[in-house]
Order: C-alpha cells, then sequence, then structure tokens
C-alpha cells in the first residue's frame, strides 16, 4: 500500500508542517517515508507546497504527478492540484479561503472552513492542524493517539499552550464530520 | 540508535562529523546551504571549525591547507559553485591530497536554476580541473545513502590520496528521509606520514606541492598516481542491481534518477515487460566490466538522466557496441516522471 500526498497553500500556513508531521508519523509506526518540500522563492512567502510518500514497500519516486491526497489551503493551490488527483483519490480543501468546488466525479471531495473554525475557536494558524484531524478521520490512514502523540512530543514541554492548541485543533478537526 | 527523519543535505553535514571531519569551508548557494547551516551549528560544539570564506575559490584553497596540514575536511556547493572550485580541485588532485567535495547539482549551464539536475556528471567524471587527474566520484539515491557514502568518501580519499566527491543533487538534498547512522563501517587506514602538520624535531619536513619544472618529475608523479587510480578502478567499483537476471532492457541511471527508473521498471513488469536497471553508485570508477557483462544477455540499454545525455556515453563505451544504447532525459531542473521513463521502456519493448 503506497499513499502519496500534495500538500499546498501559502508561504506561513503551515504546508511543510503538516507534510512533516505525516512523514514523521510515517516513519514511527514502521513505514517507508519520503517528503520533498518546494524550495526556493517558496521559502519567502508566496506559494508553498510539499509531496509526502508513504508506504510499506521502498520509495521509488520522492516526487508526485497525481496524489492520491490533495490538501488545498489556498485557491491557486486548488486551481494547479485539483484536476492532478488520481481517479479515486480524496482532495481536502480549506473552504474559508478557497470559494469553488471540484467538478470531477471520480475523486472524493472533503470541503472543511478550517481558517474560520481557526479564527473562531481562538486557533488562529492552526488550520493546517484541523485539516490534519480531519485527514485522520477520513483516510484512517494512522491511528489517532499515534498521530497526536508524535505531534504533542514534538513540541517542547514548557510551551504547555502551544500543546493545548495543538491537541484542541486536532481534535477539532478530527470530529468535525459527524 | 534509531531512524530519525532529516534532510539530505543535514544528513551529509551529520554523517561528515560521525566520520571525523573537523573542518568544513564552504559559501552558501541553493540547494545545499542546509549542510554549511548543520555545520556552523554544530561542528564548533564538538572541537570542529565551520568558516563560512568570502568566496568558492577562497573555500576550496582553505580545504587545500587543511587536507595538506593531515586533516579530515570538506566543502560543499552546487554546480556553479563546483565550477568556481574547479581551479582548486585540480591543485589538491596534484598535491595528492584526501579530501571530500560535495555538489548539490541544480540546473546549468550558467547560473541556471535552483532545481535539481544531473548536468555536472561530465564534470566530476572528466572535467573538474586541468590536467590528467581522477575524482572518486559516489551517487548518493537515498538520504540514507547521502550519510553513508559521505561517510566512505573520506575513507576512500584517505585510502587512496586523492579528493573524493559526493554527486548529489538538489532533490536529494532537500528531500527527507529516515537515516540511521548506527550502521557505517569503518576501515583501517594508513597513517597520513606526508601531512605538513609540524615535525616536532623528529623527521625531515613534509613538503606537499603541485609544481614540477621537469617534465620527466612531472611524468613521473602522474604515473605514480595513476598506479593509484588502477587501483581503485580494481577495487572500488560500487553498483546496484534490480531486476537484471532475465532483463531484455537494462536501464542506467544513477542519484534520484535511478529510483525513478525502478518505479517504472516495477510498473512495466507487471505488464509482463522484461526491465531492469543498474544503478552505478560509484560514477568513477564506473562500472563498466558489470555493464559489458550485462550487454552478453540484455537486448537494449537505456540511459536515463536528468541532463542532455552525458552518463549516456560511458554506458556506450562500456556496452562497446555490442547493443543499442537509447537515452531518455529531462533538464534543466525537471525530474522525469515514472509514468514517461515507463513509456520509454514500453517503446522499446515494442520496438
Amino acid at each position: 500500500m503506497t499513499t502519496r500526498f500534495i500538500f499546498a497553500g501559502s508561504g506561513g500556513q503551515g504546508i511543510q508542517f503538516s507534510g512533516k508531521q505525516m512523514a514523521k508519523t510515517g516513519m514511527h509506526v514502521g513505514k517507508n517515508v519520503t517528503f520533498l518540500p518546494s524550495y526556493g522563492p517558496e521559502m519567502r512567502g508566496g506559494t508553498s507546497n510539499c509531496t509526502v510518500v508513504i508506504s510499506d514497500e521502498e520509495i521509488g519516486s520522492p516526487s508526485v504527478s497525481t496524489p492520491d491526497i490533495l490538501v488545498a489551503m489556498n485557491l491557486p493551490s486548488f486551481d494547479k492540484f485539483e484536476p492532478k488527483v488520481a481517479p479515486g483519490g480524496i482532495l481536502f480543501c480549506d473552504s474559508t479561503l478557497v470559494d469553488k468546488k471540484s467538478e470531477r466525479e471520480d475523486i472524493q471531495a472533503v470541503y472543511v472552513p478550517a481558517t474560520g473554525l481557526a479564527s473562531e475557536n481562538d486557533l488562529t494558524g492552526f488550520a493546517n492542524v484541523i485539516l490534519l484531524g480531519v485527514i485522520l478521520k477520513v483516510t484512517g490512514i494512522f491511528d489517532f493517539a499515534d498521530f497526536e502523540d508524535y505531534l504533542l512530543s514534538n513540541i517542547p514541554a514548557a510551551k504547555t499552550a502551544l500543546i493545548e492548541k495543538n491537541r484542541k485543533a486536532l481534535e477539532l478537526g478530527w470530529n468535525y464530520l459527524q | 540508535m534509531s531512524k530519525v527523519l532529516m534532510k539530505g543535505n543535514e544528513a551529509i553535514a551529520e554523517a561528515a562529523i560521525a566520520a571525523g571531519c573537523v573542518y568544513f569551508f564552504g559559501y552558501p548557494i541553493t540547494p545545499q546551504t542546509e549542510v554549511a547551516e548543520y555545520m556552523a551549528k554544530r561542528l564548533p560544539k564538538v572541537g570542529g571549525l565551520c568558516l563560512q570564506a568570502e568566496s568558492e575559490v577562497a573555500a576550496i584553497n582553505m580545504l587545500m591547507g587543511a587536507s595538506a596540514g593531515g586533516t579530515r575536511a570538506m566543502t560543499s556547493s552546487s554546480s556553479p559553485g563546483v565550477s568556481l572550485k574547479s581551479e582548486g580541485i585540480s591543485y589538491i588532485a596534484g598535491c595528492d591530497l584526501p579530501c571530500l567535495v560535495v555538489n548539490v547539482q541544480r540546473g546549468g549551464p550558467g547560473l541556471g536554476g535552483i532545481q535539481p539536475s544531473q548536468q555536472d556528471y561530465y564534470q566530476a567524471t572528466r572535467g573538474v580541473g586541468h590536467g590528467d587527474l581522477r575524482l572518486i566520484v559516489l551517487a548518493p539515491s537515498s538520504v540514507q545513502e547521502m550519510a553513508s557514502l559521505t561517510a566512505e568518501a573520506f575513507d576512500l580519499a584517505d585510502a587512496y590520496r586523492m579528493p573524493a566527491m559526493l554527486l548529489a543533487d538538489g532533490a536529494l538534498g532537500q528531500m527527507m528521509e529516515p537515516v540511521d547512522f548506527s550502521v557505517f563501517p569503518k576501515r583501517e587506514l594508513p597513517e597520513k606520514t606526508w601531512a605538513t602538520n609540524g615535525t616536532k624535531g623528529q623527521r625531515k619536513k613534509n613538503i606537499v606541492n603541485s609544481l614540477f619544472i621537469d617534465p620527466n618529475e612531472l611524468e613521473n608523479s602522474i604515473r605514480a598516481r595513476y598506479e593509484r587510480y588502477a587501483k581503485v578502478e580494481e577495487n572500488e567499483v560500487r553498483y546496484e542491481e534490480y531486476m537484471t537476471d532475465d532483463a531484455d532492457i537494462i536501464l542506467v541511471a544513477f542519484g534520484i534518477t535511478a529510483r525513478i527508473a525502478k518505479s517504472a521498471i516495477a510498473d512495466m513488469r507487471k505488464t509482463g515487460i522484461k526491465a531492469g536497471l543498474l544503478r552505478p553508485i560509484t560514477l568513477w570508477p564506473f562500472p563498466k566490466k558489470k555493464l559489458a557483462e550485462l550487454a552478453d544477455t540484455a537486448k537494449v540499454f537505456l540511459s536515463v538522466e536528468m541532463s542532455m545525455g552525458q552518463m549516456v556515453d560511458d554506458v556506450r563505451l562500456a556496452v562497446g557496441g555490442k547493443r543499442p544504447v537509447h537515452f531518455f532525459g529531462r533538464t534543466g531542473g525537471i525530474i522525469p516522471s515514472v509514468e514517461e521513463v515507463a513509456e520509454e521502456i514500453r517503446k522499446l519493448a515494442e520496438a
């Protein structure tokens, strides 16, 4: 089983963080993983994307042209990558920032107003983590507790407020689709 | 030690420190700057020194000095920066000094671009500086190999008293994969009796030099060096084979491109096409004997590169006209897709 992700959005939305978190959890549960960031001018703002491959087998190409899962956190990312999602794949979309719906019938589309939810819940800046919670629920790729453990264990224990916000955002996403 | 998720560039730096590298001289350039960044953070803590020079030219000459002094030292850069270092690399080879030069390749020529490429194959294996000289050139294909081949490159350089190059690319430098640092074997290395590290009144002074006015003397020094090169060719060829046993179509690819070739081969095998891969790990010495052997059983070869076709020349030389050798490449910073490589394999199978 191989799952190929593209995370895409604007610089500062935590796109690279989300991708790394997926890859790290994959590594900890014994999968092969690759994480390939876009690099260069993106680091100074503008668009940002990364590709993550999680597999039970040896991973050939770390670059992904047709993702199984696309996470689009702004409109340019939606426009660029939505047509490339593999048939049967899943699109996760921050519908606060993407004012569009997919017209494709061969993929599943999940719309979550993540940025809106974040600001309503005093979680500004954690829209990406909310989306991670939704992705875990919809795909079942990792055990929720495993993912939460590895997410929170990266944060220094002294930063309790940060730990709490990450936990709250992840749980908000996990419980969003009832 | 368990596995850690790390960038390829960081893995180079960590492996170098673990291998006993104490001096790093560099100048920033995308996509390899994380090597220097990591060195700047870590080397001083282990008693080493990381120095950002005023230019690539200065950095390579500092490396020559550190190496002449008998210390384990390295520099790293990306394509345009390695061109600037080429004069110094020639001097280092002429002085028989061991060191590591890392090239995390980007698109060229000129300033080119910042995305991954393999356009410096000729430079690394042929023309990295003036004069009769060779570098040992190692081509990693994963973040794990960015680490293990860095350690190996230092040892090979010391064992044969010559510079070694790690030839990576922007994708390998920037991507993260799990790395295990606990698995690198150590080899027995000769003492550096030639180093200019102070006589302490105990021995005659050592001289490190690449200038020989008398042509006979120069020829002798080059011939002696080529005897060592012959030993490298005899003993240090490294490659990986993937499904070559019954393959009609043999792909030859190194670095990141080899992984894409593997995926394409696995896909084509499902359709009944017998393809396989030879992945050179040492680009010099090139696995030419192995390729010549494969030419006895395979029907056709395909060199896949992120360039307009450079290694394909070495494949042709090795195959020696016995079988057709084709080429497929993307260049300028484009990574070929699995689908387009698979399509090339399919075309050869149908031809």
